[in-house]
């Protein structure tokens, strides 16, 4: 069995800068910013009250009418990934039974979904009356809670907060009956689902992938994590936009938000087979792990960042003198950043201090399992329009760290970019995308 | 061009347990052959009110009898805690060596991978639920965030929150072995273990790495879980009678036994193997993996994702039903799972359903939930080598619909070369495997 070359036709996002992937990427190119103070909760008590918000929107202009029932059982994750796989889906021109029931125009069988996903928290707001219904004298009391707290949280309570029901949700709606699994592997969840979609389809079992990843972490649970671990900024008068700064003298830090990022992947016959636009071509990807047992932080050397790079361009059989753009993790998390950068010089040697390089969280803000995803998007529209937009906040490069971060808006034909990834907790990922040449 | 072509065989060279029938896998065949129960009242937390009293716990474990440095594990959750036990008796078994910064095994560590389906770790429930408590205006009714925050930036543990991300027992596994190749953690509710085997032995097949610690690790035993569970009526509620209350195919089956664990194999491409002179125990011939998208609360009335993905395994195996063995089921105990399990063998079998004998070891360890598939694998590879398959306990009121043989009560003897594990999970995620008596050709 020969392997299926995979190519990327058709991307879509909900970000905090705006509903769609073309938006985010007009945004990305004006150097707008997502981030600002924090609306969906009263932050005035956190050491961090600024987050990337995505626009309001309704979930049942998303949602099939024959899906309508199921939107009760969606939790905030939930919700971005539809929104974002409508996007992509649409983009991508395939007909889903969730874009046309009538005249589905792919094989539900042969179509798979592999998402990246977080620690979804419950909705505090939604168990907490339950939780004040068990209260003896002021405190929790586990026995009132089994005897009549339980009964006041909706059945099917459980059902909205499982990783996989982001997939599940997606699925149901576009009939996707093939392969389906979701990655929980944190800030590096996103990537690593696409490698696995792109390999899935490489070695036959699917012929179109759904894949990305979708994230909510504008919630108090999952923000005071951040927040009590060191990594979120905490400086409480910092301005939104001037807060997420990568590989700047000045970084303090990460800033949190909520993004759900798609991308449909298919196998190069069955996007030729049916004339679609192909935008980019999967054609490396490599995985490592970063081994250091302050688990919350990479290892300073970023040794494992580095692998993954060496693994994604020997699979993509190119030279690091090809890469016209790098696309890293970023977090504006200073040790991070420093170990993150001579990750990446290890692996590329010298060229790697050339190469431009665009961090999107300065603008998207971190939005965890879907961030990879949303790099993703920005790699394959910078290679269509052969434009790398220009980074934000790093006015001035932090001390060790040797990478080109973009100044300047530039154009220039793009050929090679590079993706990476790394999670708290180890695992790291590169992917390499390539302009589709017939 | 990604690498994916199909040129390694996959075999198993190493395998650990912890569950709550044993914490290592000799004691958890033997109790499989015993017929021993895992359940009991649940201890973890007092769920004396609950509509469910009991589950299937992990006692008397204590991870820091496997490490020599317990201090940098020393915030792990319970599920990364039993991980660690399994890893180590794994690694053992295959001959690789941990925590040493310079193995002498001759794995090259950027071509040692994980791949794990594991689960979130537990919240910490004092804090919790003391912040929501705390934070709660009776007088508004409503949650006061200031007030929630002054007590969870006072009262939280940061380890202890962080390790609650489902891929910090990969992390902890990373931490003893060194592991430098592709890692990953995957969550598809109680079909993640296999679906976390069948990928990773894929990345072997397609030669991305030489060797994957495999497996899964999950506890849900906690007020959080158990009431998810319980508000779904997905549990037996038999509090009178725990130790028979997990009953699979039965007619008086009134729901799963939350169980917890972690378990864990090792998988390697055979050339690595033969190198280094390890023992094969098993090869994993197919993989399928399929989706119902049907609802997310209901599996799919025909078990059409069922169905599909034992016909992918097979496939990929290259084999037909007539060469399987054994079934080692889902069998959860519930009435949809079981009943609808049985309609998807038949449907893929057709009148030979009735010559394959199926079970399920659930009867007696409970439901792992993420850690389950893998726990079940490794029962299948021991009973390849006591050419025995383990029984379904609880068996004595047989459901008329039912009417396949599901080995009730007694473990009984058999030649098996083929076997196929098959577990499907909340949502409609379908994996199954299927391994082969490993014969050197």
């Amino acid at each position: 069995m020969n392997s299926q070359r995979v190519v990327v036709t058709g991307t879509g996002s909900i970000s905090p800068l705006g509903m769609t992937g073309d938006q985010m990427w007009e945004g990305l190119c004006e150097g707008r910013s997502g981030i600002g103070e924090i609306k969906s909760f009263d932050a005035s008590g956190f050491t961090c009250r600024i987050a990337g918000e995505v626009p309001e929107f309704k979930i049942n202009k998303f949602v099939p009418k024959t899906s309508r029932k199921a939107i009760k059982l969606m939790s905030r994750d939930i919700e971005l990934s539809i929104v974002a796989a409508l996007d992509a889906i649409s983009n991508s021109g395939l007909k889903t039974k969730g874009i046309n029931p009538e005249d589905v125009s792919v094989d539900p069988k042969r179509m798979g979904i592999n998402l990246g996903a977080g620690l979804i928290s419950c909705d505090l707001v939604e168990i907490s009356p339950a939780v004040a219904a068990s209260k003896t004298d002021g405190n929790f009391d586990i026995k009132k809670w089994g005897e009549q707290g339980l009964g006041l949280v909706t059945p099917v309570w459980l059902l909205k907060y499982l990783p996989n029901m982001l997939p599940c949700h997606v699925g149901i709606i576009h009939d996707i009956q093939g392969p389906s699994n979701t990655i929980t592997c944190a800030e590096s969840s996103a990537l690593l689902a696409v490698g696995e979609a792109a390999q899935i389809i490489a070695r036959g079992s699917a012929d179109v992938m759904v894949t990305g990843g979708a994230e909510a972490k504008v919630n108090p649970l999952v923000l005071i994590r951040q927040c009590l671990i060191g990594r979120a900024v905490s400086d409480k008068n910092i301005e939104g936009e001037k807060a997420c700064r990568p590989f700047d003298a000045d970084a303090g830090g990460s800033v949190f938000g909520e993004a759900a990022g798609i991308l449909v992947l298919e196998s190069i016959e069955h996007a030729k087979g049916r004339d679609a636009e192909i935008l980019a071509e999967v054609v490396g990807i490599g995985q490592s792990n970063s081994i250091n047992s302050e688990i919350y932080k990479l290892e300073s050397d970023g040794k494992g960042v580095g692998i993954a790079i060496e693994k994604a361009l020997a699979d993509a059989e190119i030279c690091a003198e090809q890469l016209d753009l790098i696309i890293p993790h970023g977090t504006g998390i200073a040790e991070d950043d420093l170990a993150e950068a001579k990750g990446i010089v290890s692996a590329l040697g010298d060229v790697g201090k050339v190469i431009p390089v665009l961090p999107t969280k300065s603008m998207l803000s971190n939005t965890g399992a879907a961030g990879g995803a949303l790099d993703l998007i920005t790699a394959v529209k910078a290679i269509n329009s052969g434009v790398i937009p220009a980074a934000k906040n790093c006015e001035s490069r932090a001390s060790g760290c040797e990478l080109n971060i973009n100044k300047e808006k530039i154009k220039k034909d793009i050929s090679y970019v590079l993706c990476c990834s790394y999670s708290y907790g180890g695992q790291t990922a590169a992917i390499v995308l390539k302009k589709y040449e017939n | 061009m990604i690498n994916s072509e199909k040129k390694h065989r996959v075999v198993i060279t190493g395998m650990g347990v912890v569950c709550p029938t044993a914490h290592d896998v000799e004691s958890f065949w033997q109790g499989l052959m015993s017929g021993k129960s895992g359940i009991a009242e649940t201890t973890i937390f007092d769920a004396s009110t609950f509509p469910s009293t009991f589950s299937a716990e992990v006692k008397d474990y204590d991870y820091s009898k496997y490490t020599k440095n317990p201090d940098i594990h020393k915030d792990s959750n319970r599920g990364s805690g039993f991980v660690i036990g399994a890893t180590v008796e794994a690694c053992k078994q295959a001959g690789i060596e941990v925590e040493t910064e310079n193995p002498g095994d001759s794995i090259d560590r950027s071509r040692l991978g994980i791949y794990l389906g594991a689960g979130e770790g537990s919240v910490d429930n004092e804090v919790f639920f003391d912040c929501l408590a705390k934070g709660w205006d009776d007088e508004n009714n409503s949650m006061d965030w200031q007030k929630w925050a002054e007590v969870a930036f006072r009262d939280m543990k940061p380890m202890c929150e962080l390790e609650q991300e489902p891929n910090m027992p990969v992390c902890h596994i990373s931490l003893l072995t060194g592991a430098r190749g592709p890692t990953r953690s995957c969550l598809t509710a109680c079909a993640a273990s296999t679906q976390a085997i069948g990928e990773a032995s894929m990345m072997i097949r397609s030669g991305q790495a030489d060797v994957m610690i495999a497996g899964g690790a999950h506890s849900m035993i906690h007020p959080l879980g158990q009431m998810g569970f319980n508000r779904l009526t997905a549990l037996s509620t038999r509090n009178d009678d725990p130790q028979t209350a997990s009953r699979p195919f039965s007619a008086t089956r009134d729901g799963f036994v939350l169980g917890e664990g972690a378990a864990v194999l090792i998988l390697e491409s055979l050339e690595s193997a033969k190198k280094r002179g390890a023992k094969v125990l098993a090869e994993i011939v197919g993989y399928g993996s399929t989706a119902d998208a049907f609802r997310v609360t209901d599996m799919h009335e025909d078990a059409r994702g069922a169905q599909a993905a034992i016909r992918a395994a097979l496939a990929d195996a290259g084999v037909g039903c007539e060469d399987i063995d054994y079934i080692s089921t889902h069998g959860t105990s519930t009435a949809e799972n079981d009943s609808i399990e049985t309609k998807a063998v038949k449907g893929v079998f057709g009148d030979y359903a009735k010559n394959v004998p199926l079970s399920s070891i659930k009867s007696m360890m409970g439901h792992l939930i993420g850690a389950t598939g893998a726990a079940e694998t490794i029962s299948c590879v021991m009973a390849f080598r006591e050419n025995t398959i383990p029984p379904t306990m609880n068996l004595h009121d047989a459901d008329p619909e039912l009417d396949l043989d599901y080995v009730p009560n007694e473990p009984r003897k058999a030649e098996l070369n083929y076997i196929i594990k098959e577990s499907f999970g909340f949502g409609g995620q379908n994996n199954v495997l299927v391994l082969k008596r490993y014969e050197d050709d």
